[in-house]
């Protein structure tokens, strides 16, 4: 059924571009996730109409792009989808003669563990797991290790994210152990952990997008957040008391990627429209619209001291290197990882 | 696992034979009746029914006894037994069985049943408590006030469901109005959000009008004549009230409880806002099954139970009022 809706939302978005048969590109991208002049621009420089369409889940976007084949030209999955969609063979490998400004694209998000040398997908945006604490209530000292989350001090002041992945991933790294770790031991040990947390009352509330606000608000002295939220929340919150913290242990870094499906038709559009992505005038658009942290050197060059100075944004060397992408799980683990988190969650 | 998003071949078949059974029934009562009969305004509810209700619960059923692959089985009952069951026999061919063995029967989707039931008789119980005297009292024709409380009771209930719970968690939190007023009054603060009072305070704010509102009609379609009948052999008001009155509503009663209870279990959206996601009601952790985890086939089946589980309740309701004067709903 979603299928078949899928489809024909899609036919009726494409009906007006029918027209324009050969100058096309069909861009499916997140919602409010580019600089919308960016599209103008490119109509105008390369005379290529840009059809440009949203989705809101990686789960929306993969039932479309395997329900049409051939319907999209570029689309922007994160990076466990690009594995995912790897996998079942839907992505085209890319051919970097075509794509010079590939060059800009930051070091430290090159040859990735989802797409071994960047073969098929090239990074759009990306961030990072971390906390994010209210200064007077918290000891910055104490926020270097995911323990802060079990530290008797904060008692209940914990708003911990409700999300498979990202609660046991960070219990996880706690323990020394991989996010993605395939272990059964490893993840009962983190379960029992996540449970213990639980049951002790240091948790406030679970939950996901309102943590910006309540932070703000002064609900809570800590949250697990990404990185996008946490910079919105520092620069709402006039007084300054909030600060982002990844701990020494590491995180997850999470990379929206742009690709093109193997069924693609319009190909050579599709590697002109990826190259002006990564153009840094255009890269630098995109930035600042959406205030996520940019892959692009050059991009990051134009913005300037301003920008480099967001260490919510621009985590050191240091940090980076303990970074870890997750990969995406086959059915028996992710069977393994939803049955463990939903104990989790019914523990009292 | 991920995702079985498309429905099977013959619920297209299923659909288009409810469809021609539709027009095959309009066709026989026009011919029947040489022309259009009253009993004809009732086809657009008809086919309604047939494709919002029978076919969803049909499908429901399908999911609930086969696999991801459509293959029959009952491993998502024997899943609703033991919440680790999928997992063990995950582990089994991942891990070996030594790693499988060490897998107990986990007990959470009965420990969630259980609770949710729980949660629902609760609140159903003080809705009664609650709703009972109001019902009483809208109801009393010597009251001036009566009416002014029936609106008062319906304006609510012109606002959307999620934004009045929304609002609750406004009220309660430690920065909210509740909490400054209480600084305020050198009280300290409190904190009322994200606990089963919480929760409870939401499903019975929510559900108040369900139980009030039924009794309040069994109530004012009493003949009033009864009740001075009453008075004039010798009774006092109190024993009016449980001789004559109390009796003679328990239709609407049975109405109530049953308008409040089945909500109440299949609760979801509440425990995570107003109870901050500490605690599960059934509804979640059906909500979970099909949204997070994409498993139709588990999800399925435990709405199959809850299904079950609320047929029972309804059928022992309705030895209570069999002539269904409470508005027939139980």
């Amino acid at each position: 059924m979603k299928k078949l809706i899928a489809a024909l939302l899609l036919i009726a978005l494409l009906l007006p571009a029918a027209a324009l048969a050969d100058g096309v590109v069909n861009v499916y991208n997140w919602f409010d996730y580019i600089d919308e002049s960016v599209l103008e621009q490119f109509e105008e420089e390369t005379g290529i109409h840009v059809n440009y369409m949203n989705f809101t889940t990686n789960e929306d976007m993969l039932v479309m792009v395997e329900a049409n084949p051939g319907a999209i030209d570029v689309v922007f999955p994160s990076e466990y989808c690009v594995q995912r969609l790897l996998n079942k063979g839907l992505l085209m490998e890319l051919d970097f003669s075509r794509i010079p400004n590939f060059s800009q694209i930051a070091a430290n998000l090159l040859d990735p563990s989802y797409d071994p040398g960047n073969a098929h997908s090239v990074p759009y945006m990306w961030g990072t797991l971390g906390i994010l604490y209210n200064k007077e209530l918290v000891d910055e000292a104490d926020v270097s290790t995911w323990g802060v989350l079990w530290n008797e001090k904060y008692k209940g002041q914990v708003l911990m994210m409700d999300s498979i992945r990202d609660g046991m991933g960070l219990a996880l790294k706690y323990l020394g152990y991989s996010m993605n770790s395939t272990d059964y031991t490893q993840l009962r040990a983190a379960t029992d952990l996540l449970i213990q947390q639980k049951t002790s009352g240091m948790v406030k509330s679970y939950g996901l997008d309102e943590f910006k606000d309540k932070m703000v608000a002064g609900e809570a002295a800590l949250a697990v957040v990404y990185s996008g939220d946490a910079q919105y929340a520092i620069d709402l919150d006039e007084e300054g008391r909030l600060a982002y913290a990844i701990p020494e242990e590491g995180s997850n870094i999470w990379v929206d990627c742009a690709v093109i499906p193997a069924a693609a038709r319009n190909v050579d559009n599709a590697y002109a429209f990826i190259d002006f992505l990564c153009r840094p005038d255009v890269a630098r658009k995109n930035v600042e619209e959406i205030w996520y942290c940019s892959v692009n050197t050059g991009a990051i060059e134009l913005l300037g001291e301003e920008y480099a100075s967001l260490y919510v944004l621009n985590p050191s060397e240091d940090i980076r290197a303990r970074l870890e992408y997750y990969n995406d799980l086959d059915a028996t683990w992710l069977t393994v990882y939803n049955t463990l988190w939903q104990e989790v969650k019914q523990a009292n | 696992m991920q995702f079985n998003s498309s429905m099977p071949w013959w619920s297209y078949l299923l659909m288009g034979a409810g469809l021609l059974a539709f027009i095959a029934l309009v066709a026989q009562s026009i011919w029947r009746h040489r022309g259009v009969h009253r009993s004809l305004f009732a086809s657009p509810y008809t086919l309604w029914m047939i494709v919002f209700t029978v076919l969803p619960v049909v499908l429901i059923a399908y999911y609930a006894f086969t696999d991801s692959a459509g293959g029959f089985t009952l491993d998502n009952f024997r899943a609703f037994w033991d919440s680790n069951h999928l997992m063990r026999e995950q582990l089994r061919s991942a891990a070996g069985d030594e790693v499988a063995a060490t897998v107990v029967r986990g007990s959470v989707n009965i420990d969630t049943l259980v609770y949710s039931l729980w949660m629902a008789f609760l609140c159903t119980a003080i809705c009664l408590l609650l709703g009972y005297p109001a019902a009483l009292f809208m109801a009393d024709r010597q009251m001036k006030l009566g009416a002014t409380i029936v609106v008062l009771f319906i304006i609510p209930m012109w606002m959307n469901f999620l934004l009045r719970t929304i609002a609750w968690m406004s009220l309660l939190e430690d920065t909210g109005l509740i909490n400054q007023l209480l600084e305020a009054m050198g009280l300290g603060k409190r904190q009322l959000l994200y606990n089963q009072g919480a929760v409870l305070l939401g499903m019975i704010y929510n559900f108040l009008p369900f139980m009030v509102f039924p009794i309040y009609t069994s109530l004012s379609k009493l003949d009033p004549r009864l009740s001075e009948a009453a008075a004039d052999l010798g009774c006092n008001s109190w024993r009016t009230l449980y001789k004559v009155i109390m009796p003679l509503s328990i239709p609407g009663v049975i109405s109530g409880i049953t308008m409040v209870f089945m909500p109440s279990v299949t609760t979801f959206f509440i425990p995570r806002v107003l109870g901050g996601g500490h605690t599960q009601m059934f509804g979640d952790l059906i909500e979970a099954k099909f949204l997070t985890e994409g498993n139709w086939n588990v999800g399925s089946a435990l709405s199959l139970v809850m299904m079950l589980l609320i047929l029972i309740s309804l059928s022992i309701l309705r030895k209570a009022d069999p002539n269904g004067e409470g508005g027939g709903i139980a």
